[in-house]
């Protein structure tokens, strides 16, 4: 054998790009041998991931080289059936003549007609762009069945939310506190922040019905019931505010606790602020207009007065007869009803342990005070000599999310983490650019029916922040206008749409029928959607004289996804590895706490076969269609390609504003705004494909309300207004929706049949209520509650083509606490049927101690349908692995409210995965050990590779028995 | 006499199995390679892979805990792997510890895997030879890589910096001082096979908060204690006050 | 650990071949003392070639077991240290010097060498008998070594290993050599089924005081030493790969251990009291097939056990290879 060291290694080449192999959009360093990929690893110069890669980026040579890629466009074969997977193979062009000749009828007669929805893409500004440029609202991408309780509910608290909108500090963090969240989302990052913060002496606390993951490696695991994270929350404030643990001095100056709400059920406008006659700029922002308590004078004062210091407590008559209350009043008077006597039940965690959770936040956040010397001005002018922090980190993502009271959970979370003053404070949250924005942000929905018009861009933006009942989209009845009924008053705030709801409503023709389905990398026939079995048919379905319910389906991916199955139209898409893309600040960037960060990906492949970008099907279709923002005036096109749009794009004519941040201007030296720069794709792919820009620290903290940072985040593009950004303890916006519902609000009001919802739920004030699943069903006869997680090296439904990561999870189990199991009569690897409402799966359990004994749960997405994805119909994904999308109903029984409501948080409308709930049984010993339900093989697909064989030993782009 | 070695900190494995792929990935279109796969779309899948990241639970209910146990060659001191292979395939450097297998020699007996109780060795099933982790040993003496970068791939792609690595027998070497410093321990110490790998256990750190940190003068509540008087009737009013 | 046909026919066949050659070279002691007639070169030329045959059997077997059996000459270089190397040494030299003390006999090649003491004649046949002799017992001692000194192998990490190697061989080779010489309707026939019955009487004792040591062992390593973690309950979820590995394959036997269990009777059986039997009853009814079935199902009994063998050692790797999920 050849000495290592003297070992060749060919030809190789290094090119940087960004990975894509999960969302958190690493740097990563592509080694090629002779134009093949040899070995991907992590970019030492990244400010995300700084060198290091996790087991899905090291694994994608794998999807590079995997058998289930699509290679060229396909169409249904005349006569097939929908869902038999039968294709013809046809080309670029035809496939475009098909696009451009359906959808210029539907943009001609009712843009409504075509929706666009997008599963975990990167490019939402561009996907979002279309469908506003094509005149249609039904846009939405995967957020709604995500996390976007945690981002609605964050955001209309603080201004910001987790992942790439913000996170722990845990660089100056004593505490920090995981809540709710598995092993995904913002992976590498909080990898690397929670060893460093671990090594360092700090503790760690995991509240979860599940130790894995991150939660492993956690000082206490604090187990908890699914779905009751906000009676915990509650409990926890409770018990601060009883101690006297809360930061006083930032409650006052930085949130609306001390100013003044008027208290008067019999008035109109009681619950909301009582606003002091002056000049307001825009409907947009928060107006400052508001008054505490003085106690110095025992009187009100405009807020923020210079010496003033208001009450936080109390209830005062104002001078002209207005009975008011400080937020905070309001506030203690809700937590008193929580006592953790109260929460222990609902959570299954002692009251004692409630407290002492509380009191090591409270008591950490006093006394172990940070203090940075760093010299900032706040908005009112007062000029600080440190920024100081409470170091008491938090990170919650989808375990709070996943619920129907995911909003009022997170709302509580957000009023507990400002009650201990950590909000954009070292040790404490921090915002990451383009946040914090106002609460809530400025774009808004379309206002009404008539912000669709044929050959029309939409009026508005279709997915935006309501904040009043005026800014829904809505008809004249109050009756949905999008396909998905996202901003109505069934999900008035549903600022991600509601994917989940799309397929099932287009089915039923409810609110109204569609056209056309393009479905972009979104598996909404498998893992992508609740009720797999039925959603699945209704894909398929036929009216009477034989035409689909859904009249036409395209979808676009790389892979033989389940979904791909049911297309009419499927084009294939490019790898990561093979395209452009932008990681845009219009969009998702991947902004660092101490300032803005984008990134670009550059093709170091050539596409395989015709797989083409979607970037750039778009922008062609976009001219094709001869929508405004990609044709020029004479109808010739305006962008050459994908990179000469992201370059010469601006959100308006002369805007400076466009989807890149980094080396702006004619010669590059422009950050955030300025005039394109036709070099800057190679400067980025000269700078690692990624751009940093370090704000000055005084900058980087408090910049909710830090004049400095206000005022350069407003001349570089990133806000409208300077004027602070209070965090909402008192939710004004929510108590509008809240009067409309009491029929007090002089603008829009709800149907009749929502009116008590939106006013239970519309509640300023966090509070607990059981997720509305479990109201609507027998929780007698379904005891336990079913929960997935995302393992840490498998990316939902994409990796099970991955040669090297399909090994680490071909099938899964679900696990349950032994103790459960065995009062139900099962023994650790049964073969097992779990039953929900809505559904049964048969599977095979695993007793685990790590789990606590009411839940019960299993890797997502593991299961696959047989031959999709490359596999054969043998595999494992498709013999023992299971998904527990079967038993998740995605609407809730009929009740009061709707006839077909979306399972689903009032508020938002989030999918409601996690309050599904189920029974277990053993399946009988003559029943097959097969997992269930099974569906018919998917074949094998024009343009996907032959069969490669029992053997696959991969050297640097060959396979072979013996390359 | 150089050992090089990993020292793995189970405080800090999440076992995300990024040190199990970014090895097969190195490795298998290096000195090593390929590192076949046998069913790779098919059936129940398995190839040969140099480091695996297995789980434990440890205690019950709800005093569990999790615990990620990377596990690869240990390139052991007394490696028992070595003196069984009648064909001196398998070996250990003597410059630097690494022990290897030259699969030009190896005639796939298999003996060695039963002589290792660790289970670290694995048949390449397809090339029937026998396979192993080298510390990336085509990384860590390949001097035309940049000095970070002459590493094990694993060790680069941690993205916990679970795995240190460097040489035990340097006193002064980072893996020696987590070793002496963080309670480093070998596995199976009862054969005697002196594991150059090291682990190095969990660490707690506790909050212990005392009742009279709950009780404080500067209590926020004590600038709400004023309460508003509006002229309300009060006893010094009404009260007789008579002897 | 996970039985491996080719391993169960290389130690059963060259046991079998070791221990008839062996019974060759004893009968001719024997008749040289006196003790026994003296056979025609014949016999022992024929039962040489049969052990041979016995051995080139193992060898074939032996092969299959190899991953690269074209190198297999590279394991003769690590004699030192490798007992499977000084196996692969001694195995041929059995075998060459089998073949040539069947030559010897074959072809006459009797003319006393030389004379020791008054009249102990020494001619080819006996030196190579000798030498034969001891490098049979060395081969015994390689293979059972292989086993033997794989100390994490506990079950086998005894000196038993190696008396039931040596005694269940040779058992199995005297009992063929009766079976061939009454195949031959040879007289010797008492003499082989005598030894064989006391050789298996002997492997006996050895297999018992085995099995009766291995019910008795206390693992040395346990999941908390494998782990490094003190803790009573040490419970494996996931082993890193859902599909199986090597590891998986090669150190289970992937049986109900009550099978394994089940067939110690069985091969207890087979061994032991059923040769024994059919041997005495051959004292009584001159029958060339008693011998003949009395070492079949020896052989059989031993392939059993062999498979047993493997199957009751447990590996310490086997302690991270529990679960899977």
């Amino acid at each position: 054998m050849q000495d290592p060291a003297s070992h060749l290694d060919g030809y190789t080449e290094i090119k940087e790009t960004t990975c894509y192999m999960c969302a958190c959009r690493c740097g990563i360093r592509v080694h090629l041998r002779d134009g093949e990929v040899r070995y991907i690893d992590g970019n030492p110069k990244h400010p995300l991931n700084q060198g290091v890669i996790c087991a899905k980026g090291s694994s994608g040579i794998m999807k590079q080289y995997s058998p289930a890629r699509l290679t060229r466009p396909l169409r249904r074969k005349p006569g097939a059936k929908r869902g038999e997977g039968a294709f013809e193979p046809i080309s670029w062009d035809e496939a475009f003549a098909i696009l451009t000749e359906r959808l210029s009828r539907l943009r001609a007669e009712d843009p409504k007609g075509f929706a666009l929805f997008t599963g975990r893409d990167q490019m939402q500004a561009l996907t979002g762009l279309f469908a506003k440029q094509f005149g249609t609202p039904n846009y939405a991408a995967h957020g709604g069945f995500c996390s976007v309780n945690m981002a609605a509910g964050l955001i209309y608290t603080i201004g910001g939310s987790f992942w790439e909108f913000g996170g722990p500090d845990l660089e100056h963090a004593k505490l920090f506190v995981m809540i709710g969240t598995a092993e995904d989302h913002h992976s590498n990052p909080l990898k690397i922040a929670i060893s460093r913060f671990k090594r360092r002496g700090g503790r760690f606390i995991a509240i979860n019905p599940i130790r894995t993951g991150y939660a492993a490696i956690a000082d206490e695991w604090v187990p908890i019931k699914p779905g009751t994270d906000g009676a915990l929350l509650l409990a926890i404030a409770h018990e601060l505010l009883v101690k006297g643990l809360f930061d006083r001095d930032f409650l006052i100056r930085y949130t609306n606790a001390a100013e003044l709400v008027i208290d008067d059920p019999s008035r109109a406008d009681h619950g909301l602020f009582y606003r002091a006659e002056m000049h307001v700029e825009n409907d947009c922002v928060d107006p400052q207009n508001k008054l505490w308590w003085d106690r110095a004078i025992n009187g009100p004062i405009s807020t923020h007065t210079p010496g003033a210091e208001p009450r936080l407590t109390g209830r005062y008559v104002l001078p002209d007869g207005t009975p008011v209350k400080p937020a905070f009043q309001l506030l203690k008077e809700r937590l008193e009803q929580y006592p953790p006597e109260w929460a222990a039940p609902i959570t299954g965690i002692a009251a004692d342990t409630i407290r002492r959770l509380a009191h090591e936040m409270g008591v950490t956040a006093r006394d172990h005070r940070i203090e940075l010397p760093i010299k900032w001005t706040d908005c009112w002018d007062e000029e600080h000599e440190s920024v100081t922090g409470n170091p008491v980190a938090f990170h919650a993502m989808r375990g709070l999310a996943a619920h129907s009271n995911g909003f009022q959970t997170i709302r509580a979370l957000g009023v507990l983490m400002t009650l201990l003053g950590t909000i954009d404070r070292p040790g404490g949250f921090r915002h990451r650019a383009p946040f914090p924005r106002p609460i809530p942000p400025c774009p808004k929905p379309p206002a009404g029916a008539e912000a669709v018009q044929p050959n029309t861009p939409l009026e508005g933006m279709p997915l935006g922040w309501p904040a009043r009942p005026e800014h829904l989209f809505v008809d004249e009845q109050g009756e949905a206008l999008r396909i998905d009924k996202a901003f109505s008053w069934e999900y008035p705030l549903a600022v991600h749409g509601l994917m989940h709801a799309v397929i099932t409503n287009a089915w039923r023709g409810d609110p109204y029928p569609i056209d056309t389905l393009l479905l972009f990398m979104a598996n909404m026939a498998w893992n992508s959607t609740m009720n797999t079995v039925e959603v699945r048919k209704m894909l398929a379905d036929q009216h009477p004289n034989g035409e689909y319910r859904i009249p036409f389906l395209v979808v676009c991916d790389t892979f033989a996804s389940e979904t791909v199955a049911f297309a009419d139209l499927v084009l294939p898409d490019t790898t990561y590895l093979e395209r452009h893309d932008v990681l845009s600040m219009l969009d998702r960037p991947i902004s660092e706490f101490d300032g803005p960060v984008d990134a670009v990906r550059v093709p170091v492949l050539p596409p395989k076969g015709e797989c083409k970008p979607f970037q750039e099907v778009l922008i062609e279709l976009g001219w094709r269609l001869g929508l405004p923002a990609f044709t020029n005036p004479d109808g010739s096109r305006k962008y050459r390609d994908y990179p000469d749009f992201i370059i010469n794009y601006e959100t308006s004519p002369g805007s400076g504003i466009g989807f890149l941040a980094g080396w702006r201007g004619k010669n590059g030296d422009q950050v955030l705004k300025g005039e394109p720069n036709p070099r800057q794709w190679d400067i980025y792919a000269q700078n690692g494909c990624v751009f940093h820009h370090k704000l000055p620290p005084s900058y980087q903290y408090m910049r909710n309300w830090n004049q400095g940072y206000l005022h350069w985040a407003r001349a570089h593009g990133l806000i409208r207004y300077t004027e602070p950004i209070l965090i909402h303890l008192y939710s004004e916006v929510l108590q509008r929706f809240r009067l409309a519902a009491q029929g007090k609000w002089p603008g829009r009001r709800p149907p009749e049949r929502l009116r008590k919802r939106v006013e239970t739920y519309f509640d300023p004030l966090p509070f607990y209520y059981e997720p509305l699943e479990w109201q609507l069903i027998d929780t007698q006869k379904y005891p336990l509650r079913a929960l997935t997680q995302r393992p840490m090296a498998m990316y939902h439904s994409w990796d099970s083509q991955n040669a090297w990561l399909r090994q680490i999870h071909s099938h899964n189990y679900l696990f349950m606490n032994p103790k459960m199991a065995q009062a139900n009569g099962l023994e650790d690897g049964d073969w097992i049927w779990v039953e929900s409402p809505w559904g049964k799966v048969r599977c095979m359990c695993r007793f685990s101690e790590a789990v606590e004994p009411g839940t019960v749960w299993t890797w997502n997405a593991i299961g696959k349908a047989a031959g999709a994805w490359g596999l054969a119909p043998d595999a494992d994904e498709a013999r023992k692995g299971f998904l527990l999308n079967h038993l998740i109903a995605e609407e809730l029984p009929a009740h009061e409210s709707a006839a077909h409501p979306a399972n689903g948080d009032p508020v938002t409308g989030q999918a409601a995965w996690f309050d599904v709930r189920v029974r277990v049984y053993k399946a009988a010993a003559n029943e097959p050990k097969v997992t269930a339900p099974q569906f018919k093989p998917m074949p094998r697909l024009p343009g996907q590779e032959p069969k490669r064989g029992k053997w696959q030993a991969y050297v640097a782009g060959l396979f072979g028995k013996n390359p | 006499m150089t050992q090089l070695a990993l020292v793995i900190d189970l405080n800090v494995c999440v076992g995300c199995h990024a040190c199990v792929t970014s090895c097969k990935e190195w490795n298998t279109s290096g000195w090593a390679g390929p590192l076949t796969d046998y069913n790779p779309y098919e059936g129940s899948p398995r190839g040969t892979f140099f480091n695996r990241v297995q789980t434990f639970e440890v205690g019950t209910f709800p005093n569990t805990e999790t615990i990620h146990f990377p596990k690869s060659c240990l390139h052991c001191e007394e490696p028992p792997c070595v003196p069984v292979c009648p064909t001196g395939a398998s070996y250990k450097r003597p410059d630097n510890g690494v022990v290897l297998v030259d699969y030009d020699k190896c005639i796939g007996c298999k003996y060695c895997s039963w002589a290792c109780p660790y289970g670290a060795r694995e048949l390449d099933e397809q090339q029937k030879v026998m396979k192993k982790c080298t510390l990336c040993i085509d990384r860590i003496t390949d001097e035309s890589l940049p000095e970070r970068e002459r590493k094990p791939a694993c060790v680069l792609a941690c993205p916990t910096n679970a795995r240190l690595f460097g040489d035990i027998h340097d006193p002064d070497s980072e893996v020696s001082v987590a070793i002496r410093e963080r309670g480093g321990y070998q596995l199976m110490p009862e054969w005697g096979t002196k594991p150059a790998n090291h682990y190095l256990p969990r660490r707690k750190t506790q909050l212990h908060i005392r009742p009279d940190e709950l009780t404080r003068v500067d209590n926020p509540w004590r600038k709400e204690d004023i309460t508003p008087y509006t002229g309300e009737e009060s006893i010094d009013d009404v009260a007789w006050a008579a002897i | 650990m996970h039985p491996a046909l080719s391993v169960i026919l290389l130690t059963t066949a060259i046991g079998a071949g070791q221990g008839l050659f062996l019974a060759m070279i004893t009968g001719q002691l024997y008749a040289i003392a006196h003790f026994l007639p003296v056979q025609e070169g014949q016999f022992y030329a024929f039962g040489s070639l049969l052990a041979l045959a016995f051995l080139l059997a193992g060898l074939g077997a032996s092969f299959f077991h190899l991953g690269h059996p074209e190198r297999a000459w590279r394991a003769i270089a690590m004699w030192r240290t490798s007992w499977l190397s000084r196996e692969v040494i001694v195995l041929p030299l059995v075998m060459i010097l089998a073949l040539a003390y069947g030559s010897a006999h074959a072809f006459g090649w009797t003319r006393p060498l030389f004379q020791i003491g008054e009249s102990l004649q020494v001619d080819l046949s006996l030196l190579l008998g000798i030498a034969g002799t001891i490098a049979t017992l060395a081969l015994f001692v390689c293979t059972a070594m292989i086993y033997a000194a794989v100390r994490f192998l506990q079950e086998w990490h005894t000196p038993l290993t190696v008396s039931n190697f040596l005694f269940l061989g040779t058992a199995s080779g005297f009992m063929l050599a009766a079976a061939y010489s009454a195949y031959l309707g040879n007289p010797l026939v008492t003499f082989y089924g005598t030894w064989s019955v006391i050789l298996t009487l002997v492997g006996f004792i050895s297999r018992f005081l085995h099995l009766r040591r291995n019910d008795r062992l206390k693992p040395k390593s346990t999941l908390q030493t494998a782990i490094g973690i003190r803790h009573t309950q040490i419970v494996q979820k996931a082993q890193g790969a859902t599909g199986g590995s090597f590891n998986t394959g090669e150190f289970f036997h992937g049986q109900n251990p009550r099978l394994v269990y089940a067939l110690r009777y069985l091969y207890l059986t087979l061994i032991f009291p059923i040769p024994v039997l059919l041997i005495g009853l051959s004292y009584v009814i001159t029958s060339p097939r008693l011998p003949i079935l009395a070492f079949g199902i020896q052989f059989l009994g031993l392939m059993v056990e062999r498979w047993a063998f493997f199957a009751e050692a447990r590996h310490p790797q086997n302690l991270y290879y529990q679960s899977v999920a």
